[in-house]
């Protein structure tokens, strides 16, 4: 029985194994020592931290680095400003089917890829597109209007492209609060701010800490939005690593600024559910 | 060089799957260059399977580099992409001459292709496709003041023009400004030079630029729309364009057209050279090459393919091309290592210029 | 003197559905009001009327003699304690007692006075500390009462509060609550589908059905003198018989049952012959004999078999099936005297018309 027990337990972990092993594991341990070698010739390396240097001394590497920070967590605020009415709506106001129908709405813009939703901001933002059609035709711009290739229309779609990440958790959290604990909060002579200061959104910390991981780690990751969406002056970290490694073949730096993103999305990982006073586990769990 | 480990378990997964089909020619190209009806034919005639990926030079590179030259049997990329990846990482194999038909390729072209590829008194690439960088422009709007890369940055089309981030335009750059770049590809001291004064230019020409196209397709979105009337690009996205709009077509430039050559080569680990060898064959008589022609658009190094190609497309070639401009092409020597990495900062700070 | 909580035609409808139909009653300042129906009955929402999470479809809501229907409920002084109490999970009991006080604006050191009295006065000082899952059912609910205390409301709704404990718990803050509306002095409306909590803690009951009062009476009134069938069958139990009335003087009347049976009974309103009508008899109110001599006094009397005893101590009952084959509910004395009854014995039973109460049914 106990033999069998444990070639069960072995054959089910095995898969998981594998797959952090190989696909995880693996390939950072040699992305490590990718970055911690230098090309001296043709096919001639050595162990060095020059490019851990270079990356953090060269100015451009280092403002893109923070710019891509900074503005990941940016679209992450802004996700969450905008995902946490929409959240409570569907989770607490929305009966029956509508409250299917909303989420469905939600859900629609990931049944095409990222590249045609994005191909599809372009087509609306676009100097000759719907927007700036409409704004010349109801008069309000007397000639084409460019919206695309700004960093507002890259935080439009960075923040397009989350919107579900943050909704999911949100609603499965808001859904948890019982009604009659808001109605609690009215009745002991809470207004709307302070039931929500108090009483949901301390609730909804754990989705709200979930959904903003989430989402953090996603726009700092994100390399078509940015791109193509983010015009001329929108140098991502993500386009960076992508540059190194395929256009100019230079692994070891690809590898070192893969690491960087590493680190950094770690430390603000950590830093939010230090913020927040919580641990991994109660959020993931 | 020490084998990494994420290519050594590719290169397992990848020999697991290759193991039962040797007779699949697994052909690593561009857009265009394996048409359909043309791996119908070969298929055919010859029994082998051809399986397409289509990509482009960096990551052609970047997929041997990958897996130490493995997982394709036929690779395209452009002639001064051959030499210095062989030195630096090995990932392709010798080509045999004698297998091939020789008579079947323009002698010049493979000559000059040939002596580009050579590491090591080995022979690695013959020439396939051909063709030119140069400014599609709509002719009616930026035709008087864009003859000339650097003349993309006048005032006179501020918003309106485009090119890409990318090596080609540091070249074309250099060479409108009055400079050789190629001429001191071996100087990298002179090459800097060049590159810091491009930098300059392409920094102060920023403002100008609507923005910086990735993709042929979003760049002829841009140019139908009429969104920008000027950008540099390939020839046959301004002779495409020129079939909505008689206005917008290829302009070779003052200081020259840039001329690219797409070759044939064999990865190291490739594991079916017969087929690619046949494929070569095949694909270099004048009735395919013309069909490839009509694919892509471009030229192929097969001598006689002309008589087969549309008339249509000679005319476009004739009226952006005089003798003068052909002869005033500059042709992509061989990349020196080294150089990508001076190329790479400067994009990179011109990209992050404000 | 002004009545705490005055409701007059009180009337909400949702679409077709009337859950409340024209209802009225007061309550005096300091008294246990109850509201007692089955669930669906219409009582929750009134009680959400009157905290004003509802709004009435018309009628008027009145707490200490002034409307309060433009009153949003976070200003109404009402507090309402939820059904599963609805304490606030994320703070402590002391953030929870003082969240109404923080929201007055009332200054720290003052709040934390006011807390610390409140817990001393539900007799749980010093867990002003504690996180909400670490007490225990009676404490949270204790919690929850001084939750809305601190407030000094006019007047205290509870809905159900008892329900989600368990029997020995809810037994013990029946009387506890009753201990705490005396100590604070507070007006209480208690909602409730258990007739025995508000029979137990209640001034007066009001007994609802369908949307409308049946009655409303102190626990007395409702049980001895019901006003319609439905208090008569809702408040304890009760055996039932329906026929047709063949005699009547006053309100001593004499009824044939469906089964044949000849019953004397008392009549509540007018009754004449040929009405239709239903006699209620309490199990208590049947006596148990050996024999026919010993019942003689009774007005009513009949012979049946013992079906089951069912034993509950003090409350323990037996099933006498009489002649005709009802099953009668006959509460079993503990005096010792039918210590030996089991199934299949012989019994006489009997009960004075007094206790029998009949009602007309529509026919």
């Amino acid at each position: 029985m106990r033999l069998h027990a444990r070639i069960g337990f072995i054959l089910l972990l095995t898969p998981l194994v594998l797959w952090l092993g190989l696909l995880i594991v693996i390939p950072h341990i040699d992305m490590l020592l990718i970055s911690l070698r230098e090309r001296i010739s043709f096919g001639v390396y050595e162990t060095s931290t020059t490019h851990y240097q270079k990356a953090l001394t060269e100015p451009l590497y280092l403002r893109t680095f923070w710019r891509t920070a900074v503005m990941s967590v940016l679209a992450t605020a802004i996700t969450l400003l905008i995902a946490f009415p929409v959240a409570y709506y569907i989770a607490k106001m929305a009966k029956g089917r509508l409250q299917q129908v909303l989420f469905m709405l939600c859900l629609i813009p990931f049944y095409v890829s990222e590249l045609v939703r994005t191909f599809g901001w372009m087509i609306l933002l676009r100097e000759t597109g719907l927007i700036s059609n409409l704004l010349q035709w109801a008069g309000l711009a007397d000639q084409p209007v460019e919206m695309l290739y700004t960093d507002a229309a890259m935080m439009v779609g960075l923040v397009y492209t989350s919107m579900l990440f943050m909704v999911v958790p949100l609603v499965t959290t808001l859904e948890s609060l019982d009604d009659s604990v808001v109605e609690a909060g009215y009745d002991l002579g809470g207004n709307g701010l302070s039931v929500l200061r108090e009483i949901i959104i301390p609730h909804a910390m754990p989705g709200i800490v979930s959904g903003c991981i989430v989402v953090f780690m996603l726009s700092l990751g994100n390399y078509l939005t940015p791109t193509m969406l983010g015009g001329k002056d929108s140098l991502w970290f993500t386009e960076m690593i992508y540059n190194q490694f395929i256009v100019r073949s230079n692994w070891e730096l690809g590898a070192t600024f893969g690491f960087m993103l590493l680190v950094l999305s770690s430390v603000i990982v950590w830093g939010m559910l230090r913020l927040t006073g919580r641990t991994l586990q109660e959020t993931m769990g | 060089m020490t084998k990494t480990l994420l290519a050594t378990t590719c290169l397992a997964l990848m020999g697991l799957a290759q193991t039962a089909s040797a007779d699949t020619l697994r052909l690593l190209t561009w857009g265009g260059y394996a048409p359909d009806d043309v791996i119908e034919m070969f298929e055919a005639e010859t029994g082998h399977t051809v399986e397409v990926t289509k990509s482009n030079n960096e990551e052609m590179i970047a997929k041997l580099r990958a897996t130490g030259g493995g997982g394709f049997d036929l690779v395209q990329p452009s002639q001064d992409r051959v030499m210095g990846p062989q030195m630096e990482f090995g990932i392709y194999k010798p080509i045999d001459i004698t297998k091939l038909d020789q008579s079947q390729f323009i002698p010049s072209m493979l000559l000059a292709t040939m002596a580009n590829t050579t590491v090591g008194g080995e022979v690695y690439g013959v020439p396939h496709v051909w063709g030119t960088s140069g400014l599609v422009m709509n002719t009616a709007m930026a035709g008087d003041t864009v003859k000339d890369y650097t003349d993309l940055c006048d005032p006179a089309v501020a918003g309106k023009v485009s090119y890409r981030l990318k090596r080609p335009t540091l070249i074309g750059f250099a060479f409108a400004m009055g400079e050789d770049p190629f001429a001191a590809y071996d100087d990298e001291a002179k090459y800097k030079e060049i590159m810091s004064k491009v930098e300059a230019k392409l920094t102060e020409c920023k403002p100008n630029v609507k923005t910086y196209w990735g993709g042929g397709d979003e760049l002829m979105n841009l140019v139908r729309s009429g969104e920008v009337t000027a950008s540099m690009a390939w020839d046959t996205g301004g002779w495409k364009l020129n079939e909505d709009n008689a206005d917008i077509t290829f302009v070779a430039p003052a200081s020259g057209a840039l001329g690219w050559i797409d070759t044939f080569v064999l990865p190291a680990k490739g594991q079916a050279d017969d087929a690619a060898y046949a494929w070569i064959n095949f694909v270099m008589q004048p009735e395919v090459a013309a069909k490839i022609t009509a694919a892509a658009g471009n030229f192929t190094a097969s001598a006689g393919a002309d008589e087969f190609a549309e008339d249509a497309l000679k005319a476009k070639y004739q009226a952006s091309f005089s003798q003068e401009a052909i002869d005033n092409i500059k042709w992509y020597p061989p990349v020196p290592a080294g150089l990508e990495a001076i190329e790479g900062d400067v994009l990179d700070r011109v990209q992050a210029a404000n | 003197m002004t009545p705490d909580l005055e409701c007059a035609d009180l009337v909400k409808r949702f679409g077709d559905t009337t859950a409340v139909d024209n209802v009225s009653f007061s309550v005096p300042p300091g008294s246990f009001f109850s509201i007692l129906g089955p669930s669906g009955c219409g009582k929750t929402t009134i009680m959400r009327m009157i905290a004003g999470f509802l709004d009435p479809t018309s009628g008027d809501i009145r707490i200490k003699g002034g409307s309060v229907l433009d009153t949003p409920p976070n200003k109404r002084p009402v507090n309402m304690v939820f059904q599963h109490l609805a304490l606030f999970p994320m703070m402590t009991i002391a953030d929870n007692i003082g969240y109404g006080l923080r929201r007055q604006k009332m200054p720290k050191d003052q709040i934390a006075r006011k807390v610390d009295e409140a817990l001393d006065r539900i007799g749980l000082p010093g867990i002003g500390g504690r996180k909400v899952d670490e007490l225990s059912g009676g404490q949270k609910q204790r919690v929850a009462i001084a939750r809305c205390m601190v407030l000094e409301p006019d007047v205290l709704l509870l809905d159900e509060p008892l329900g989600a404990l368990d029997l020995k718990l809810r037994e013990h803050m029946k009387v506890e609550l009753k201990a705490l509306q005396a100590a604070f002095d507070t007006t209480f409306v208690y909602i409730t589908h258990d007739q025995s909590e508000a029979l137990v803690m209640s001034d007066q009951i009001a007994v609802m059905n369908a949307g409308r009062f049946e009655q409303v009476g102190t626990g007395q009134d409702l049980y001895y003198r019901p006003d319609t069938p439905f208090v008569a069958g809702f408040i304890g139990e009760a055996n039932r018989w329906k026929g047709r009335i063949e005699r009547a003087e006053g309100s001593a009347l004499e009824m044939r049952t469906e089964t044949g049976l000849a019953m004397r009974a008392t009549a509540t309103g007018t009754l004449s012959p040929g009405d239709t009508a239903e006699i209620f008899v309490r199990p208590e109110s049947i006596r148990l004999a050996a024999t026919a001599e010993a019942l003689s006094a009774f007005d009513n009397q009949l012979q049946g078999t013992v079906t089951s005893i069912l034993f509950n101590g003090a409350a323990s009952r037996v099933l006498v099936q009489d002649s005709v084959g009802e099953t009668l509910e006959v509460t079993l004395p503990q005096s010792g005297e039918f210590a030996n009854l089991k199934r299949g014995d012989t019994l006489h039973i009997g009960w004075g018309a007094a206790q029998a109460t009949c009602f007309a049914v529509a026919a």
